[in-house]
């Protein structure tokens, strides 16, 4: 298996990858501006909407955490013949559901669990 | 092995299990997918101490909130340590990958140094937060607050912990197979660290403050 695999994939990262100089280089210049964007965004408080800040950071971050997975942890669709991929879309699915879910169901509980003005009235 | 068996099938001696050196060609074939899968469910403790923090975040029990005492420009500093980490951790596996040994080391020795700096800096917040009064016992924010961003820092710690262990086994035995699927999982291990922290400092810190 490992002969037929190393015919089949003679590109210089192989199977798994481990990156190359120029990789690593582009990976953290990107999250280097990824990083000093947000910082700047909330430090100087350019932004006057505080709603909107908050987004940017978020999407920043997201974009950021893509950089350093192709980047850095050389995950793509050919590493390991994409075990590593598949496994990590069923991480961040599971991910998604546990913080989502969590900070939906609490968000709900505590609106309907904590006394409302007119209970607080009333006693 | 005793010679019993294989004198009965002399021709093609069975094979119960195979070691890795046969089945590899290069250092890592299923070490590194199921370390990944473990790093897999390291992220998923890591999203339960998200979600905690995400529902506990405004639970200040009339304790300080996050903008009172968070300070970004440590944090700023603090996340350019462990950026930087991040390539110098990069440098170590191309030198490995090119096969020089004494490199190799060096890059490791510098990641280890900028770790250790992100640790004693986080290590000075809490420090400072706990003397102004704001430790874990003061509310539910708090609590949360220290047991995420603690984990983090534990985990860093047990990598620098992992890469003084690397940089007596690369000096004792030099790039062997074995010590290079080690240094590549240590890799992983380091850079899926800096993927969480920037959960942490945007999360955290930023929203934190914007919030």
């Amino acid at each position: 298996m490992s002969a037929h695999q190393a015919q089949n994939a003679p590109a210089p990262d192989g199977g798994h990858g481990h990156g190359s100089r120029r990789g690593y280089v582009i990976g953290f210049l990107l999250s280097a501006v990824l990083t000093a964007i947000p910082f700047w965004l909330v430090m100087s408080g350019v932004l006057a909407d505080r709603q909107i800040t908050a987004i940017l950071v978020i999407a920043l971050a997201l974009v950021q955490i893509v950089v350093h997975t192709y980047f850095f942890l050389h995950v793509n669709p050919r590493a390991e013949g994409g075990w590593t991929l598949m496994a990590l879309i069923f991480t961040v699915v599971i991910v998604t559901i546990v913080i989502a879910g969590s900070l939906w169901i609490m968000y709900h509980l505590n609106n309907n669990m904590m006394p409302m003005s007119g209970d607080m009235a009333g006693m | 092995m005793t010679e019993a068996p294989t004198a009965a099938a002399d021709a093609a001696p069975p094979i119960f299990y195979q070691t890795e050196a046969d089945e590899n060609d290069h250092s890592s074939g299923g070490t590194m997918l199921g370390f990944w899968i473990y790093l897999m469910s390291d992220a998923l403790i890591f999203a339960t101490l998200f979600a905690t923090y995400g529902v506990l975040s405004t639970s200040y029990a009339g304790g300080p909130a996050p903008r009172q005492i968070f300070e970004l420009p440590l944090v700023a500093l603090n996340t350019a340590m462990l950026l930087i980490s991040s390539i110098t951790c990069g440098m170590a596996m191309i030198a490995m990958e090119e096969g020089k040994a004494r490199t190799t080391q060096i890059w490791l020795a510098i990641t280890g140094l900028f770790g250790a700096a992100f640790v004693g800096i986080e290590l000075y917040e809490f420090a400072t937060l706990i003397g102004e009064g704001a430790s874990p016992l003061r509310s539910a924010f708090l609590s949360a607050f220290f047991t995420l961003v603690g984990t983090h820092g534990l985990h860093v710690t047990v990598g620098l912990v992992w890469i003084v262990v690397m940089l007596v086994q690369v000096g004792q035995r030099g790039l062997i197979e074995d010590n290079k699927r080690r240094l590549m999982c240590l890799s992983m291990f380091w850079h899926l660290l800096d993927v969480v922290w920037i959960g942490v400092f945007t999360f955290v810190y930023l929203l934190g403050v914007v919030r």
